[in-house]
């Protein structure tokens, strides 16, 4: 039988250039529900499909908020995700004690970066199990940044990581040109709809299932979670979210 | 030395010196005194801190605008969401890194529990950070305040070192022999017995009843006018924070210059 | 061998003599700064309604001694923030160093968002500030303070005017006018007449300011004998800094001098 002799451990390549485990790591990213984030000129948007193990569980947290300018939305491993997100926000809370100031996006995401790259390149140690969307507001004004187990960090201005997020993102560059100057409102809709394409036939966003991260125009970087989020799907799929619209004979 | 040398017989040279020279004194001193007052006096449903502006070294005076009352544990440049207030004097680098230790605990505790930390929480942690810097304390008397888990105002007061007490009101710094008496006289009604209700100790104490916010404001506005002009390091502004359910307000008002 | 044990296998004072402690180290327990050597004297500043001025003669003294006559103690961080530093002039070296690095290090990380290469202001002169004191707060607290006190002029992070201070014990405040050293006494009071508060300092001219700051830096050379007539002046403003290395004073008199009695031999 075959059998990959390659993929025992992250510091190994095999004959082709590959790192199975680094790959493994982006595997389990995929397997994460799905996550989209955008910018605008102003603001940055989190959305985030949260799923609930069984019926009776609580569902998983897929954005965190790390400081008051910015936060993050996981796909993959979630307890690799706090791990991430508890040493942004020591980061973060650091720069703010030393300098006042906000801790600069494409900083912390390169530092993340670095620490990952870490994991695929010395022995015994394992690749994050996790990618994260890092999106805010700094000095520089808006951003969004991709990161991926494999240490890649890539700042985008509208992108998705998870499960059927190659929907997500189509819809993203079909509607590309509208996000530089769209409002805060348009944008979480432009979120939520490009979310919404990535769902499985059977599922549908509802507030149970939905969260959103928001932040921008000088407001601080807000979680919309359960009946915060109703207004927001309310106005991005109408009334009666869900439902597709019906039919109506002409 | 660990041991006594012998009285008698030949000597050992135990306590021959481990130097030649004894160690020369240490020629920096690591506290200043910036002077200022504070005060706070708790409600039944409101506390307020309040404390004057001034900075001085000596007799100089550094800025005439440097509030010595901060809220703990609010999101962002304004502090949003915070409920907690500390007021800090003595000397002013002490205070401003105590305060920012407390601020970024209080700030991690709402990151890990999700919910905002209790003012008795708060106080005990306060009171453990002094504790923990018992051989090399913060030269500062704090004094903390926001409201507790019943909806009443909370006040805390502190010494360098970490002892801690819930009060009614309390006022610290240089001009703290001043305005205390006068608290005590005014807010707990030391002192004060019901007219005709006897001679010497069948004298009934006048009742001690919670005050309102508006008598309050007075008390501490006529509290630092007072302080302002028979202390030389009070003056310059009054800083006032008032915590209540609905959040904190704070109002800065001129004291004289002089 | 007798019945102490402690003095077993030690040399006997009566055979050997004491022992002499002269090859021992000679110092105690690690000895850290405990005074300033070479030091420079007052700097000065004071903002005005779109920026701040300040400055601080080029003198560095060795006790009574004028030693250095050409040493700047105006250091421009970036386009954005002054500091002027008055104390040890070692330690101002030190300083100058961890912030070349620190520069250097924020440059690298994020080399401004205009695309301008002169954009590298990504620290202001108020998150300067809070490094600073940090900086001079952690040393003290190691008992092994920098002996400075040192005014941070420049922006903030909304480009207005920004003034404050940081001495060796970690102290922090700001205010529309200050002054280290002999100047707290002397030159604060001059600058506090031509901007008594923030709102003073927000109508006033530049003109007005740098006048008022050399006035002061005059006063000071009258009255503080660790002074020179020879200074620096930067003034900090939204298009950039304008610092001036070898300003000499004007207009001295000392007419003054003339009428002082009392502090020495004299016949009237």
């Amino acid at each position: 039988m075959f059998r990959n002799n390659y993929d025992n451990d992250s510091v190994t390549f095999s004959p082709q250039g590959r790192i199975f485990q680094v790959e493994y790591a982006g595997e389990a990213v995929k397997q994460g529900s799905v996550v989209v984030g955008i910018v605008s000129k102003t603001h940055a948007v989190l959305a985030a499909l949260k799923r609930n193990a069984e019926e009776l569980s609580s569902y998983q947290k897929k954005v965190i908020p790390i400081d008051t300018h910015y936060g993050v939305a996981l796909a993959g491993l979630a307890s690799d995700a706090r791990v991430l997100s508890n040493f942004m926000r020591q980061e973060s809370l650091r720069e703010r004690l030393t300098y006042g100031r906000p801790m600069n996006l494409s900083e912390i995401a390169n530092r993340i970066g670095e620490r990952a790259q870490i994991n695929t390149q010395q022995y015994g140690r394992r690749p994050y199990g996790v990618g994260l969307l890092i999106s805010g507001v700094d000095r520089n004004g808006p951003h969004l940044f991709e990161f991926q187990p494999s240490g890649m960090v890539n700042e985008m201005l509208a992108t998705s990581i998870g499960a059927r997020s190659q929907m997500a993102r189509t819809y993203l560059e079909k509607n590309l040109d509208q996000f530089a100057d769209a409002t805060k409102e348009e944008l979480i809709k432009h979120a939520l709809s490009a979310l919404k394409d990535s769902l499985s036939q059977d599922k549908e966003l509802t507030v149970d299932n939905t969260s959103v991260g928001v932040v921008g125009g000088g407001d601080l970087f807000k979680l919309y979670e359960g009946q915060e989020v109703s207004p927001m799907l309310a106005s991005a799929f109408g009334e009666g979210e869900g439902e597709e619209s019906m039919e109506v004979d002409t | 030395m660990a041991f006594a040398a012998p009285d008698h017989g030949p000597g050992y040279s135990f306590t021959s010196p481990t130097t030649a020279s004894a160690p020369k004194q240490h020629g920096f001193y690591p506290y200043t005194d910036n002077g200022g007052s504070i005060l706070g006096i708790s409600g039944a449903d409101f506390t307020i801190l309040a404390g004057d502006t001034r900075s001085t070294s000596g007799y100089n005076i550094n800025s005439r605008m440097a509030p010595k009352l901060f809220r703990i544990g609010g999101e962002g440049p304004d502090a949003t969401g915070a409920r907690i207030i500390l007021g800090v004097v003595g000397f002013g680098a002490d205070g401003a890194a105590l305060k920012e230790r407390l601020d970024t605990i209080v700030k991690i505790y709402r990151y890990e529990h999700g919910k905002d930390m209790s003012v008795k929480a708060c106080a005990q942690r306060l009171s453990h950070l002094l504790y923990g810097k018992r051989f090399f304390p913060y030269y500062t008397h704090a004094i903390l305040g926001g409201i507790d888990e019943e909806g009443k105002g909370a006040l805390y007061s502190y010494d360098p070192v970490g002892s801690y007490e819930r009060e009614q009101c309390r006022a610290g710094g240089a001009a703290a022999s001043l305005i205390m008496p006068f608290l005590d006289n005014q807010v707990n009604f030391k002192n004060q017995y019901v007219p005709g209700s006897g001679e010497g100790h069948d004298l009934k104490a006048r009742e001690v009843v919670p005050l309102s916010r508006n008598y309050v404001m007075e008390l501490v506005e006529d509290a630092f006018t007072s302080a302002v002009e028979r202390h030389i390091e009070v003056g310059d502004g009054l800083q006032v924070l008032v915590v209540t359910e609905n959040g904190i307000e704070e109002r800065i008002s001129p004291l004289k210059q002089d | 061998m007798n019945h102490l044990p402690q003095a077993w296998g030690r040399p006997r004072d009566d055979v050997y003599g004491a022992y002499n402690a002269s090859f021992l180290p000679q110092d105690g327990p690690k000895q850290h700064t405990q005074s300033p050597i070479v030091t420079g004297t007052s700097v000065v500043a004071m903002k005005f309604k779109d920026g701040v001025v300040v400055a601080a003669d080029n003198l560095a003294s060795y006790g009574s001694l004028a030693r250095f006559t050409d040493v700047k103690r105006l250091r421009q961080f970036n386009t954005r923030a002054v500091l002027g530093f008055g104390g040890d002039v070692s330690d101002m070296q030190h300083l100058d160093r961890l912030l070349t690095s620190l520069s250097l290090r924020e440059n690298y990380a994020d080399p401004g968002s205009s695309g301008d290469e002169t954009d590298t202001a990504s620290l202001d002169a108020k998150n300067l500030h809070t490094y600073l004191s940090k900086v001079m707060y952690k040393r003290r607290t190691d008992f092994n303070p920098l002996w400075n006190h040192i005014l941070v002029a420049g922006l903030d992070d909304a480009d207005k005017p920004f003034l404050a201070s940081v001495d060796l014990l970690g102290t922090t405040f700001s205010a529309p006018s200050l002054a280290t050293g002999f100047g707290a006494h002397l030159a604060v009071p001059i600058l506090r007449r031509v901007a008594p508060d923030e709102a003073a300092a927000e109508t006033l001219s530049m003109d007005d300011a740098v006048n008022a700051v050399k006035e002061a830096m005059k006063v000071l050379f009258y009255r503080d004998a660790r002074s020179l007539d020879k200074y620096s002046i930067a003034v900090i403003r939204k298009d950039g800094v304008q610092l001036k290395e070898d300003e000499k004073l004007e207009g001295q008199s000392w007419a003054f001098a003339e009428t002082i009695r009392g502090y020495g031999t004299q016949i009237h």
